[in-house]
């Protein structure tokens, strides 16, 4: 409890006297490309597969004749846009960005980097952990996009080379009762996520105190706390926008 | 001229300063000594505000810094500059970015004004030839000069060092010791030198501070530091007088 009070009071500190504003540019430039394009390769390779496994799995587990076969990709469209490409690629991202984040602050602080930024009078939490959320926040919604893209089409290859479904019928059930809205959704689910993320991991890493072991620690620490705040806001969002 | 006033800190009920007092003359290279643990490192971050002491007044020059509002703090940092025990130089940066870090921070200076200015600086500490290379890349001694090169960038009136030769061989532990020497006689810095070689002690020891499990138990230099009736610091004295034998 002591620790989600010290983790808003930190919060807070961000946005307190924060540095001129082209400081942060070139910052949060860095911080999309180490962020968003470090990130592709892996969010696109999960998401390829994930996408591919539903559908072959949905078709499997649909016997009944009487159910058209295109109910398969209508499945696979709506619970990669809804589910698997925000939430799952946001669990793979906790454990690449969130680490990476924490590990990073933390060993600034055991190796005092920390410590001479505030003695030059420089906001430290501000200017190594703001343009991090923001590039969060900016790039997060553009991998999700391209999972869910990829998870679809992840889908189409795998299960018309499977043999489970014509590509007209798959076309046909990506079309079938589209809801913008899921869109809508799955961006507004990733930039809680992105900010959850990046806040959470650097709140850890921020604050180690101790040697390298400490910083494997909070780097740890900082994947299994994202990754409980993603599943909790996930119900949370579920509940409040889809109900 | 720095001057602490009873400064006491206590960790979790644990008290690592018991009061300490003292003063540190412009154009003096002073020391800290005493052994591992005794809070010479708490000391140094409660006056140069990185820790808040429980009581007790840092005056830079007479300005009150832990009683001043931010915008005075911010001042008075500006005219420090800290050498870290570990140097702390920021490893995503190359040498030459380190050191004209604090220029591009806090002041508003042209381009080519902040380039000259840390070449001068890195000239100065004899690392012009590495500026292009990473902290990774260069050696223990190379990061100590470099950090003196990024903590007078600014031309500080105060330069903090911590420990600035742990970790090195004993020939560049002097060298530093003797770079700090010379920068704080030529631009008149008042320095705070935290250390526990004795080598540091004779060679740059204008004014010698002990300190003992958070207390100041003795005031000197180099020449009564090995006069005095005090037995806590002979002890240490004479510790590190076999461990320098042992390293001949
Ligand atoms: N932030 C802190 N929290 C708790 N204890 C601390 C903190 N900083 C230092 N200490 C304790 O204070 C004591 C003195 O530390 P330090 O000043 O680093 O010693 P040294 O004289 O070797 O520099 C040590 O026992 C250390 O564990
Ligand atoms: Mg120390």
């Amino acid at each position: 409890m002591s620790r989600l009070g010290s983790y808003f009071i930190f919060l807070g500190t961000l946005f307190r006297n924060p540095e001129k504003f082209r400081v942060y540019v070139s910052l949060i430039l860095n911080e999309c490309t180490n962020i968003g394009v470090g990130s592709i390769f892996i969010v696109a390779l999960v998401n390829s597969f994930i996408g591919a496994v539903t559908c072959v799995q949905t078709a499997y587990n649909l016997t009944n004749p009487f159910v058209p076969k295109n109910i398969i990709a209508l499945i696979v469209r709506d619970s990669s846009i809804l589910e698997l490409a925000p939430t799952l690629s946001c669990i793979v991202l906790a454990g690449k960005v969130g680490s990476n984040i924490a590990s990073e602050l933390g060993t600034m602080r055991i190796t005092e980097q920390i410590d001479a930024l505030e003695v030059m009078g420089i906001n430290s939490s501000s200017y190594l952990v703001l343009p991090k959320v923001i590039a969060s926040v900016l790039m997060f919604p553009l991998l999700v996009i391209m999972a869910g893209f990829l998870a679809i089409l992840g889908g189409y290859i795998a299960g018309t080379l499977a043999g489970v479904i014509s590509s007209e019928d798959y076309v046909s059930g990506l079309r079938f009762e589209y809801k913008p809205f899921g869109v809508t959704f799955a961006l507004i689910k990733t930039v809680v996520f992105a900010f959850l993320i990046s806040t959470i991991s650097a709140y850890r890493g921020y604050n180690v105190r101790g040697g390298a072991l400490e910083v494997g620690a909070a780097s740890t620490a900082a994947v299994t706390n994202s990754c409980v705040a993603i599943v909790a806001a996930d119900f949370i969002l579920t509940q409040l926008l889809l109900t | 001229m720095i001057e602490i006033k009873n400064i006491a800190k206590s960790f979790g009920g644990r008290q690592i300063l018991a009061g300490v007092s003292g003063t540190f003359k412009q154009g003096d290279t002073s020391l800290v000594i005493g052994s591992s643990g005794t809070g010479k490192s708490v000391l140094l971050k409660c006056m140069i505000g990185l820790v808040k002491p429980d009581s007790g007044e840092v005056l830079y020059d007479g300005r009150n810094f832990l009683e001043s509002d931010l915008n005075e703090q911010k001042a008075i940092r500006r005219e420090m500059g800290v050498l870290f025990q570990g140097s702390a130089l920021f490893d995503s940066k190359t040498v030459l970015e380190n050191v004209r870090f604090p220029l591009d921070m806090l002041t508003e200076q042209a381009e080519s004004e902040k380039l000259d200015r840390a070449h001068e600086c890195l000239r100065r500490v004899g690392l012009e030839a590495a500026a292009d290379r990473m902290p990774s890349e260069i050696s223990g001694g190379m990061k100590k000069r470099v950090g003196i090169a990024r903590a007078i960038v600014l031309n500080p009136k105060y330069l903090f060092c911590d420990e600035p030769n742990s970790g090195l061989d004993p020939l560049t532990s002097i060298k530093i010791d003797q770079l700090i020497s010379e920068i704080t006689d030529e631009f008149q810095i008042t320095t705070v030198v935290i250390t526990h070689d004795m080598n540091s002690m004779m060679e740059i020891g204008e004014k010698i501070m002990f300190l003992y499990q958070g207390e100041k138990l003795w005031e000197g230099n180099s020449t009564t530091l090995t006069q005095s009736h005090v037995p806590e610091l002979n002890e240490f004295i004479n510790a590190n007088k076999l461990i320098r034998e042992m390293e001949k």
